[in-house]
């Protein structure tokens, strides 16, 4: 990693012993501040502070006309300090920051007060008391800004590789466009197969192709594709670095066979003893202790589930090509890559541990998933939905929508899906056995996007049955195992008594396991529902508030598959602008140490959680690599001399915040 | 400076808390515009200041506050284990501890908060607002400063500044210039 930052002078400028000129910029937001705040009263009594040299209201500050103001202004009044208040900084700095800059000022004498998310959103109702406050907030913002202090933004050089974590269908299409852009991809997956959750779909909707038809040809052309490297049934386990730059250590479990040797032939299958629940099918059939996947995994290798395994070696003598290695142990890679983009998936909401709709009690209630793997020709039951209880083929099936989902107890969000998948599973049973017969208990039914509509009304005309309530009783009849349901038909206005031989639970999204490791290893925040967060939920939707990760798929919220499709070609889109660029730059805020205060005695070098301060034995002192300082101040506030400053954070600015807050004057005692 | 709007109730019932909140730029700062964006509503007590990381905050700054009258002082950062900077927020608690423990001598310790607030905790950002107030409303103004703004309409006793008074100006002799 090259000190590249290190040798950069400290930006001097006149501008310090000039006289500060500030001008002040108030923005109406529309009626978003203006409705609440009086800002030509702010204007006003912020006109009188000293060094304010011009104040000015504009209904949309950040629009051409308000930067055009501001630069006029600058002009006009000769001023080496803005001050904005309006919105967040953390949308809005960028923009400001350029508009100055385009006028010759360094883009740190900006200073952003926000007085909208900070002040008129959240005083809606005292429009005095939000005036005086945002009085006080602009005023600390003036008096800081006179202090501040050129600073340069610095360049870091990018890494020309990308890790992709989660090979759904998600990072297989983040990964395939980087690749194809001629990027160096490494696709990281714990399961021991990419494709997750769609290559367990039977037919996708709204056009039910078959999942696995359309899934299988994409993983085979990512296993093909030269600049991917596939690393399955391996977990991030430590990320470290910064954009451009991440040292990532990934840990490959071991498979106890050679993936070099093994042909995916599954013979040591056919010989091993051991049979336990296939997990692939839901639980549904059994697989064996040493299995493929299954029958389209990429890579197409078994592996040992050495939890079940009885080191029995009966698949060693039958593996031909003598892959079976039973002293296989964890092993490690680094990696240094430019960018990260997380694709971690989803799981289903399981309905077990509350009994939703008497899942888990009764026999033939089961899950949309189970439903998906029955249905499925290449299921445990070669595509004869059947009921657990007696292995027959129901005639009446009943859906249950929303479990999980829209619900106070579960998770208050919609995942999205449900109806949809509801719709196409109905009709798809529907179209193999016309017999059948099919309720679709809902509270609204949601078809947003193209064609969606369009096989609602299919499944209408196809007999299927849609009734608008919510279960309010799920019993079990003990003779027969059939499912009793009491529902409200709201639409109706009466209770209905309906027995099913079959029930579906429309399950919702949840957040993956291992979701919280990955927040974790990359920095990045979880919202309450436990899913991750991007950077602005509409105009940044893949990013995340750390430079060089982004996030793809229902990682950060319910989606269908085109959605996730088209997210995870979002994020290698957006990796490739630092990819191609080969630079980033990044915040010029960094700790920086004054020789000539400081005496070595070394309290600030153990605070520094990214090593960035070294001892230089020489002159006795504390240096600051700046490559590696990322800004945070701990090291500052630990500084028992002073001689520790964090730039644009110093503690003469924060101070003049401080003592501008209230506006208080001494007390003669 | 915001008591036009208690006019018409007798002015000791229209004195409302002035609290800094030291907000950390990767979460509580998010937090405090997640409560903005979402209008969760809570009482103009509150000004935000931004820092990159809650262990920027040097006892000088808080101790400077609370001299300078404020009548409470929150410190928020990320969740532990959350933090941008690693563990930036480990470096915080015992920072903000260490200051309660000066200022419990003081008698100023529950005028001194640290809460972690993450990016999506809008809401908690709200009602730590609103219960931080509600505390200092209890504990009364701080009885080190008065206000210079309409110091007419909040004009304090002098009587109420305490014995404390002498005992913190020893505590700004470790305050940064």
């Amino acid at each position: 990693m090259s000190d590249n930052k290190g040798d950069e002078k400290p930006v001097e400028s006149k501008v310090d012993q000039e006289e500060k000129r500030v001008g002040v910029f108030v923005c109406e937001c529309g009626v978003n501040i203006g409705g609440v705040v009086n800002t030509k009263a702010v204007a006003e009594y912020i006109g009188t502070l000293p060094g304010v040299k011009v104040t000015s209201v504009n209904k949309f500050t950040c629009s051409d006309s308000g930067q055009a103001d501001i630069q006029s202004k600058i002009k006009e009044h000769n001023l080496n300090r803005v001050v904005v208040a309006a919105c967040s900084p953390k949308t809005h700095e960028p923009t400001f920051r350029a508009c100055i800059e385009e006028m010759g000022l360094n883009q740190y004498f900006l200073e952003f007060v926000n007085i909208r998310d900070h002040c008129s959103w959240i005083h809606m109702w005292e429009k005095e008391k939000a005036t005086e406050k945002a009085k006080d907030l602009i005023r600390m913002g003036t008096e800081r800004a006179k202090l501040l202090e050129p600073l340069q933004a610095s360049e870091v050089p990018v890494t020309d590789k990308a890790l992709v974590i989660g090979a759904g269908v998600a990072g297989m299409q983040s990964a395939l466009d980087l690749a194809d852009m001629g990027f160096q991809v490494y696709l990281v997956e714990k399961e021991p197969s990419i494709g997750g959750r769609m290559a367990r779909f039977d037919k996708v909707f709204p056009t039910n192709d078959c999942s696995i038809c359309i899934l299988g040809p994409k993983m085979v052309e990512v296993a093909r594709n030269k600049n991917i490297k596939i690393m399955s049934y391996s977990e991030v386990k430590a990320v470290d670095g910064y954009v451009g730059n991440f040292n990532v250590k990934i840990e490959h479990k071991p498979r106890y066979l050679d993936v070099a040797k093994c042909t995916g032939c599954a013979k040591c299958s056919e010989v091993c003893p051991v049979e336990v629940p296939y997990d692939f099918n839901e639980g549904f059939g059994t697989r064996k202790a040493i299995y493929v996947p299954f029958p389209q995994a990429v890579p197409l290798r078994a592996l040992i589930d050495k939890d079940n395994c009885i080191n029995c070696k009966a698949c060693a003598k039958a593996c031909q090509s003598g892959a079976i290695n039973y002293d296989m142990q964890t092993s490690y890679t680094d990696l240094n890559v430019g960018v990260i983009i997380g694709a971690v998936g989803f799981k289903t909401y399981d309905p077990e541990p509350r009994h939703d709709f008497g899942y888990g009690l009764y026999d033939n209630i089961i899950t949309a998933m189970e439903f998906e793997r029955l249905l499925n020709a290449a299921g445990p039951t070669g595509g004869h939905v059947v009921r657990p209880s007696d292995c027959k083929e129901p005639i009446r099936v009943g859906f249950v929508n929303c479990v999980g989902s829209r619900d106070k107890a579960t998770n208050i969000y919609c995942s999205g899906v449900c109806c949809m998948y509801t719709i196409k599973n109905a009709q798809l049973l529907k179209e193999k056995r016309p017999e059948t017969d099919h309720t679709v208990m809902y509270i609204d039914i949601r078809t947003p996007f193209r064609a969606y509509e369009e096989s609602y009304n299919r499944s209408r005309n196809l007999g299927v049955k849609f009734l608008r309530g919510r279960p309010v009783e799920v019993k079990e009849d003990p003779v027969t195992k059939n499912i009793k349901v009491r529902v409200e038909d709201t639409l109706a206005g009466e209770m209905r008594n309906l027995e099913f031989d079959l029930l579906v639970l429309a399950t919702g999204i949840v957040p993956n396991e291992g979701i919280g490791q990955i927040q974790q290893l990359l920095k990045l925040s979880k919202a309450a529902d436990g899913l991750l967060m991007e950077a602005h939920p509409k105009l940044k939707p893949v990013d995340t508030t750390i430079d060089g990760v982004f996030l793809a798929g229902c990682a950060s919220g319910p989606k269908d598959i085109p959605y996730a499709v088209s997210q995870g070609s979002a994020c290698a889109g957006r990796a490739t602008i630092l990819l191609k660029n080969k630079k980033a730059i990044t915040e010029g805020i960094t700790a920086v140490v004054n020789p000539d205060v400081c005496v070595g005695c070394n309290v600030c070098i153990p605070m520094c959680p990214f090593q960035a301060i070294k001892f230089d034995e020489k002159a006795g002192k504390a240096n600051v690599v700046k490559a590696l300082c990322k800004g945070c101040g701990t090291c500052v506030a630990a500084c028992p001399t002073g001689a520790l400053e964090q730039s644009h954070f110093k503690n003469n600015q924060i101070l003049a915040q401080v003592k501008n807050v209230f506006k208080f004057q001494e007390v003669a005692v | 400076m915001s008591t036009e709007a208690a006019a018409g109730t007798p002015k000791s019932e229209g004195w409302e808390p002035n609290i800094l909140a030291f907000c950390c730029n990767w979460c509580s700062y998010a937090g405090a515009d997640l409560a903005g964006v979402s209008r969760f509503q809570y009482p103009p007590t509150v000004k935000v200041l931004r820092v990159m990381c809650s262990s920027r905050v040097e006892p000088a700054f808080i101790l400077k506050a609370l001299k300078d009258g404020a009548d409470g002082v929150l410190v928020a950062g990320c969740h532990i284990g959350d933090c941008h900077y690693i563990d930036g927020n480990k470096n915080a608690e015992v920072r903000i501890n260490n200051t309660k423990k000066a200022l419990e001598k003081l008698g100023f310790d529950k005028r001194l908060r640290l809460e972690w607030i993450s990016a999506s905790e809008g809401l908690r950002f709200s009602e730590v607002i609103r219960n931080f107030t509600e505390e200092i409303k209890k504990l009364g103004q701080n009885p080190v400063k008065k206000p210079q703004i309409n110091a007419d309409e909040r004009r304090l006793d002098t009587s109420d500044i305490s014995v404390n008074m002498r005992s913190i100006a020893n505590v700004q002799g470790s305050e940064v210039k």
